[in-house]
């Protein structure tokens, strides 16, 4: 790879400070630190510095998503089709539907930092490497890609640039995207025609099983089929299997908090577990069994891979049980009590994500309490 | 009587070049140096000029702002020059040695016999006072102060750091008369933090409090101790020493005579034979290192790979450091070097390296960063090697933000900035984290005291 390090170096100086497209330096950064780990050595502190860095951490999520995703693509074929076809016609079928969705969502939103860090002379941030995937991920696959182009510009520039840029967002940018398209475009984001390309022609049905759930039936889709994923819904939601292989990948490399991912689970198995045992006649939800909660909709995808994103979730480590456990909570709150929205993991991250600096300043604040007690007994 | 002490956070970092216990002597330097930088805080008033003679012991600089804390020469010889950097700061004093040694005579005493103020006098006046830091913010100890207690770490855990078992050996009666010592300068106790595995003269020291250490890298750190024994709170003072210093001092009561020789390691994959060598302070890098280094661009730290300071071979060894390491430059680029899996040299506390497969391999981890600095992201991973009970993350933002009263909440009087070097490793976002608190505790001096 000398020839293109040797290519790169010999236009280096046009961008660096004084060259002639100085303006333009975090843009031909933001490609050459993609192309090549930079030779910058350590200057102050330690002089030995771990391996990882943010575009490692960002790839491995990436890496993680790619079962789901591939998965996604299959099924949406699997759905649109019906049965009898091979694996790849489904799968082709799929990828032909959802890699423009892809495309889009990097152009639009890749295009955008790049824009804000050429206009404020900082370096491109890898984050987008992940939210740019997510985005389509939790989108219906008929949603129309200028739809999809509305959203990732909103979420990119309202969800992050507007509060500072990666690391300073409050909320989850894929969500906004998710939030923003479900409010300006509702028809095309509910209801029973989204979820199944070409409105699900030859398939039975297009409807989810939360669908069916807030209609007060019980669905009939085998726990089978619920787990791997043989089921309509959101591109990248619905084979559990996938996102716990993605979770694995996350956890194995510690990239994600396993505090998080328990902790919903546990929120809501328990509040699951609690409608259950009031039962209802009018609401299925109150009926539908608790572990199942935990195979349909959104919940696996955001507890693996929405509500751990750092940036967003509580940031202390006793902050992140009660961020994890209320999330899991309030999902299958509002999956069962709120009859405007059949999925509620999406809003309930979304409100976490407002309150977990919060919950962390709570948690802080015991620590500071702990200190000056310290100080108070010293001095009695 | 014995307190043990168990540091469950924290990262080893296996390096490649370790000292063997093998001590090994080198030739006597020509030039000696005293560098007032090392003794953070002290502004030196210069009491030699150029061209002067002076003995081991004799006073070179004292520090304006307390003129009692006086700091000597480490060798009789002529003073050659005096370094000055931007606005006349003095960066180095440098002396040509003799080829022997005389010393200005300090008088030997009995430590066990002498009172507070006496200990304290003769501190003062022979340079010893200099070894004596304290925490909160890591500066030289005010005469002035009586400490609620004082501390000294044996237990090494920095990588590649010397071991004080090994190289205070033969050195007993010193230590323990060090100890006799300084123990008249606090009203509470002296505590010594030893290696749990360690069964060196360390064990027996008299009048100390010994707390048996066990635990990953900083479980040394003297200010992890300090966290766990009897955590430092807003307005008191501890003191804190280096064990090898402590023998210094013991030393030099003993005889009378000011004879800073010290034992230290030359580590680092980029060394040839690494082992231990005594030389004395204020030794010059090249006197130590010339001919032990391997071929290719290396990187001398005074100091571990940590916490260090980069010097070049005319520099000398620092005041408190007791070991050299070199380590290679790491000023290359990687092709997709940042794909996870790939690269497997690298040392990386996550596991997206398949480095994770081999935990007890030395690694030969050059000085490259890994990356560029980010903004923070990835929460958690600071928690992961930070035993002492504050908040890093939340501490590093307050003094970004130059907050006071949240840095004094969030526990800044118990952390100095070597209780973050594992951050500036880990960090993701390659955060400077050192930097970052020796701001936090520059501007603490400054509004607070």
């Amino acid at each position: 790879m000398n020839f293109l390090r040797k290519k790169l170096d010999k236009v280096k100086p046009l961008f660096e400070k004084g060259g002639k497209y100085e303006k333009f330096g975090p843009a031909y950064f933001g490609i050459d630190t993609f192309l090549f780990v930079p030779n910058h050595t350590t200057k102050r502190g330690a002089h030995i510095r771990d391996g990882i860095d943010l575009k490692r951490v960002m790839m491995v999520v990436v890496i993680a998503l790619l079962p789901a995703l591939f998965f996604g693509m299959w099924n949406i074929g699997f759905q649109a089709m019906g049965e009898g076809h091979s694996f790849w016609e489904y799968f082709s079928f799929g990828a032909l539907k959802v890699i423009p969705m892809i495309v889009v969502s990097y152009v639009v939103g890749l295009g955008i930092e790049f824009a804000y860090a050429i206009m404020r002379g900082h370096e491109v941030n890898e984050g987008y490497l992940v939210t740019g995937l997510l985005i389509p991920m939790i989108m219906p696959v008929e949603l129309p890609l200028w739809m999809l182009a509305v959203a990732v510009a909103f979420a990119v520039i309202i969800g992050k640039e507007a509060f500072g840029g990666t690391g300073m967002n409050i909320l989850n940018p894929a969500l906004v995207a998710r939030a923003f398209a479900l409010f300006s475009y509702a028809p095309h984001m509910s209801g029973n025609t989204v979820w199944v390309a070409n409105g699900g022609a030859d398939a039975a049905s297009g409807e989810t099983i939360l669908g069916v759930l807030g209609t007060n039936h019980m669905p009939t889709t085998s726990v089978y089929d619920m787990f791997m994923g043989y089921i309509p819904g959101s591109i990248g939601e619905t084979s559990v299997l996938m996102i716990l292989i993605g979770a694995a990948i996350l956890l194995f490399t510690g990239i994600a908090s396993w505090r998080v991912m328990l902790s919903i689970v546990l929120g809501a198995s328990l509040t699951g577990l609690f409608f259950n045992a009031i039962g209802s006649d009018t609401n299925a939800l109150f009926n539908f069994p608790w572990w199942k909660h935990l195979l349909v909709g959104g919940f696996a995808f955001g507890t693996v891979f929405m509500a751990t994103d750092p940036v967003t979730a509580a940031q202390t480590t006793k902050g992140k049980w009660i961020y994890g456990f209320l999330i899991g909570f309030l999902a299958i709150m509002i999956r069962v009590i709120n009859p405007t929205l059949p999925e509620g993991m999406m809003m309930a991250i979304l409100l976490m994500n407002v309150f977990a600096p919060t919950i962390d300043h709570y948690v802080i604040e015991s620590n500071i309490k702990k200190r000056k007690k310290r100080l108070q007994k010293v001095k009695a | 009587m014995s307190k043990d002490i168990k540091i469950r956070k924290g990262l080893s970092i296996n390096l490649k070049g370790k000292a063997k216990h093998e001590l090994s002597s080198v030739s006597r330097s020509k030039i000696y140096a005293i560098n007032p930088p090392d003794f953070y805080g002290v502004i030196p008033k210069m009491v030699v000029k150029a061209g002067e003679k002076v003995k081991a012991g004799d006073v070179v600089f004292f520090d304006k702002k307390d003129e009692q804390i006086k700091f000597t020469s480490p060798v009789s010889g002529e003073i050659r020059e005096i370094i000055r950097g931007a606005r006349r700061r003095i960066l180095s004093i440098k002396i040509i040695a003799d080829t022997k040694d005389q010393f200005k005579d300090l008088g030997a005493k009995n430590p066990s016999k002498m009172d507070a103020i006496q200990v304290k006098e003769f501190l003062l006046q022979t340079g010893c006072w200099a070894y004596i830091k304290q925490r909160p913010y890591d500066i030289m100890a005010n005469p002035a102060d009586t400490p609620k207690a004082i501390f000294i770490s044996a237990y090494a855990t920095a990588p590649l750091a010397a071991e004080p078992g090994f190289a205070l050996q033969g050195k007993e009666k010193e230590f323990q008369a060090g100890i006799d010592a300084i123990s008249k300068l606090t009203a509470g106790k002296v505590h010594l933090g030893v290696g749990s595995n360690d069964s060196s003269f360390l064990n027996n020291i008299k009048g100390v409090e010994i707390h048996k250490v066990s635990g990953k890298h900083p479980a040394g750190n003297v200010g992890v101790q300090i966290s766990k024994i009897d955590p430092i709170n807003a307005g008191e003072r501890v003191w804190v020493l280096k064990p090898v210093d402590v023998a210094i001092i013991g030393q030099t009561l003993l005889t009378g005579k000011y004879s800073p020789s010290k034992v230290i390691a030359l580590a680092g994959s980029q060394v040839k034979d690494p082992k231990y060598y005594e030389i004395i302070q204020g030794a010059q890098i090249k006197d130590i290192v010339d001919g032990k280094l391997k071929e290719g661009k290396s990187r001398i730290i005074s100091g571990d790979p940590l916490t260090g300071m980069k010097v070049t071979p005319n520099d000398s060894i620092g005041f408190y450091d007791t070991e050299i390491t070199v380590l290679p430059e790491g000023d290359k680029y990687r092709f997709f070097g940042w794909m996870p899996f790939f690269g497997n040299d690298k040392f990386s506390m996550s596991r997206t390296f398949f480095s994770f497969l081999t935990p007890n391999k030395e690694y030969d981890l050059d000085t490259n960063m890994n990356g560029e600095e980010r903004a923070m992201v990835v929460t958690g991973e600071m928690e992961k090697v930070m035993p002492i009970d504050i908040y890093p993350m939340q501490l590093i933002k307050a003094v970004l933000a130059g907050d006071i009263e949240k840095m004094e909440n969030l526990g800044i009087y118990e952390v100095a900035p070597e209780d973050f070097a594992l951050i500036d490793f880990v960090s993701s976002s390659k955060l400077e984290a050192q930097d970052i608190i020796r701001q936090g505790i520059d501007l603490m001096i400054k509004e607070v005291g």
